[in-house]
């Protein structure tokens, strides 16, 4: 390893230290201003042509239709602020600015004073950090393959998925209706006997509409169970023998339905016990005291297995590339709040923490304050990189969803290049990106100056 | 703090890192895993059943004439204009520092302002520029593009760096007689090699990421990001293609950014955190 400088570089127009010595020999003023020219020459010749010109073009064809030579004023500017797809990207670019820098930021500094006292923090940090090595649009590959639809494939809907099927499991049945008029409602809100049953009483609950292969495993004959003075039982069966049978009455052929929620409500309609259905789809409720009561199949029966949060779809697209987006930056913020970090001295801490501060008050009243600064950069960066987010948005969303996640430089990038072609709209865009990112420019060369007084 | 307090923190922590790592590693998964695997299940299955694993989706890809094709392309790019990008900021970096002229300070303070001037207002000069002169769809058109906007850092960074070289040094140098072009190539160069090496690691990783300018100034002269962009479009029929290409694509700037660390840290720490 080379030589490293461990000092900061120094700031920016501090007067830098003019050769003041007696020179060998003394070249005249213009050979050293003619010297510094030829230095300069590359690098200025190439910020023209590709910056400064092309910029000064910009604005100017900005005031120009698609067609380069009709003048159109400010019309451009005007179509931008009331086109739809156009003012989604502005909407989505703000919330992006709502969010994002935020998010990164608190992610950065909790994460930078934690590893602060834990051991392999090296480690950990390049862990957290190395995304930012991943390029944007790999990046974009990657959520993308975390966060496709189906369960079976996608990370993301893998996890909420296991979460899902432990908070509320699949019903044994995917479909099913009544099939005598005696039971009303359908899958969606439960399947309810029209009238009422007192304890005693049992009651066959007959379901079609169930294909032979979705009968569920284990189910054998039906059968009601006898009911008891206190009790009310009953059987949830597939009304269906060969050849038809007689709709309401369990048949010899017809299959129980085991597994089935069933739900005795009261005659308020307030569920008061629930119950599974055995092997040949009987059920028993015991201990009831008499009076009116309502049988339900419970729609949990039929719950849907876990399709998979859409997260590739139009609602959820612009937080899901939210996420793979803090995922990407928080190392960014982490390791610049860690330098800033092990530049506050350990006495003031310490002495807050003599004075009887909790590690809470120390870190919201010493911490916090001293990092200002630096907070504020990382801020101030990550809004300005959030105003020109592109790559991650274009490889996540398909083509179908980029109306959706719109952001300003996609909608610059597609206006002039993809179909439409409209270089003027597609420049008026391009000025509103750099205006929005002009006031950093502002705070930087503020920040350069005041170094520079230093 | 005691190491049982510290415990739970330690915990905590390690399992944010798993979790930070676990889309990469995920992608490193399905680019192993054969296309009927990855058609019908996540790349998890391959936990219980690492027999699955297989390099030849990784194969396939190199027998692919346009991927492999994509893949020098992209290696052309980034290493070039990286090349040229130091060479270019360290001479102007070494005038604003050493070689005084009236208006330096405001010329310096117009070229850091050039910051913040985001790409997309070039492109469609640009596009228009290089359709007239020839340099659409060319190698070099996207590394002098990539060059320009790369180099208002590429001077405030090498430009602070050598103004930390001290006085005598390159005075001595001047008074012992040697020429400009001497003290630039023998001193300062070797010596600010710290700072080169943080802007060519940022800016190797930025333009070898980069999808919209050769997007936008390439057809046939496509980088890797720009080929896996065209395959995403079929995306679910291709996963095989899209993994082992994309997981190639931030391999290399991985492995650079992970053997220079160091180096890439103190270049963002130059570059943001002054003050």
């Amino acid at each position: 390893m080379v030589a490293v400088h461990t000092k900061p570089p120094r700031a920016v127009s501090r007067p830098s230290p003019a050769p003041a010595h007696p020179r060998h020999r003394t070249p005249g003023r213009w050979r050293r201003w003619l010297l510094a020219a030829a230095f300069l020459a590359p690098a200025l010749a190439v910020l023209t042509v590709w910056i400064v010109y092309p910029t000064a073009r910009t604005v100017l064809r900005s005031l120009f239709g698609r067609d380069p030579h009709e003048f159109v004023g400010l019309d451009n500017y005007h179509t931008l602020f009331t086109t739809d797809t156009l003012t989604t990207a502005i909407r989505n670019n703000a919330l992006w600015v709502a969010v994002v820098p935020l998010t990164v930021t608190a992610i950065g500094t909790v994460l930078a004073v934690l590893t602060e006292r834990i051991r392999w923090s090296a480690a950990f940090r390049t862990a957290i950090f190395m995304p930012m090595a991943v390029s944007m649009f790999a990046a974009g590959v990657i959520w993308h393959v975390m966060a496709e639809k189906d369960p079976q494939r996608g990370t993301l809907n893998a996890v909420v998925g296991a979460v899902h099927d432990a908070v509320s499991p699949t019903g044994v049945l995917a479909n099913g209706r009544p099939s005598t008029p005696a039971l009303t409602g359908d899958a969606g809100s439960g399947i309810a006997l029209r009238d009422p049953v007192r304890p005693g009483q049992a009651a066959p609950l007959g379901l079609t509409g169930i294909p032979a292969r979705d009968v569920p495993p284990g189910s054998v004959r039906a059968a009601i169970p006898p009911a008891a003075a206190d009790q009310v039982t009953g059987t949830v069966f597939r009304d269906f023998s060969p050849g038809g049978g007689r709709p309401g009455v369990v048949e010899p052929g017809e299959a129980g339905i085991p597994g089935a929620t069933v739900e005795l409500r009261d005659a308020g309609g307030r569920v008061v016990a629930t119950t599974r259905t055995a092997a040949d789809g009987g059920f028993r409720f015991t201990g009831l005291a008499p009076g009116d009561y309502r049988l339900a199949i419970g729609p949990d029966t039929f719950a849907a297995p876990f399709a998979g949060v859409d997260w590739l779809g139009p609602k959820l697209i612009t937080p899901t590339i939210m996420i793979a987006y803090v995922w990407m930056w928080a190392g960014f913020a982490m390791v610049l709040i860690a330098a800033g970090l092990s530049a506050i001295p350990r006495e003031v801490l310490d002495a807050a923490r003599v004075d009887g501060a909790s590690e809470w008050q120390v870190f919201r009243r010493v911490t916090v304050p001293l990092l200002a600064p630096v907070l504020t950069v990382v801020l101030v960066t990550m809004v300005v990189n959030v105003l020109k987010v592109f790559d991650i948005v274009m490889a996540v969303a398909s083509e179908s969803t980029q109306d959706d996640a719109n952001v300003i430089a996609l909608a610059m990038w597609r206006t002039s290049f993809s179909g439409d072609g409209d270089y003027g709209l597609g420049s008026a865009i391009s000025v509103v990106l750099f205006l929005l990112v002009l006031p950093a420019l502002a705070f930087n060369i503020r920040r350069f100056r005041r170094e520079g007084r230093r | 703090m005691t190491a049982l307090r510290r415990l739970p923190v330690q915990v905590l922590l390690g399992g944010i890192a798993l979790l930070w790592l676990v889309p990469t590693f995920g992608l490193l998964l399905t680019s192993l895993l054969p296309p009927s695997v990855i058609q019908s299940d996540g790349w998890w299955t391959v936990l219980a059943e690492p027999r699955l694993v297989t390099l030849d989706n990784y194969r396939a890809m190199f027998a692919d004439r346009q991927l492999v094709d994509a893949l020098v392309t992209t290696c052309v790019v980034a290493v070039g204009n990286t090349a040229l990008l130091v060479l270019v900021s360290a001479l102007a970096g070494y005038a604003f520092a050493w070689l005084p002229f009236p208006g330096r300070d405001a010329l310096f303070l117009v070229v850091v302002g050039l910051l913040v001037v985001p790409l997309q207002v070039a492109l469609i000069p640009i596009f228009s520029l290089y359709s007239a002169t020839g340099l659409f769809d060319t190698a070099a058109g996207l590394i002098l593009f990539h060059v320009a906007f790369g180099l208002p850092f590429g001077i405030f960074l090498l430009r602070n760096a050598l103004l930390e070289i001290p006085v005598e040094v390159i005075e001595s140098a001047r008074l012992d007689g040697a020429s400009e072009a001497r003290v630039f190539t023998q001193l300062i160069l070797p010596l600010s090699r710290p700072a080169i090496a943080a802007l060519a690691i940022f800016q190797f990783l930025f333009t070898w990421n980069d999808l919209i300018v050769a997007l936008t100034l390439g057809r046939a002269t496509q980088p890797l990001t720009v080929a896996i962009f065209a395959q995403l479009r079929q995306y679910g029929a291709n996963i095989d293609i899209i993994a082992p290409a994309a997981f190639i694509s931030l391999a290399i700037p991985l492995a650079v950014f992970l053997s220079l660390q160091r180096a890439f840290t103190r270049g963002l720490l130059a570059g943001s955190t002054k003050g």
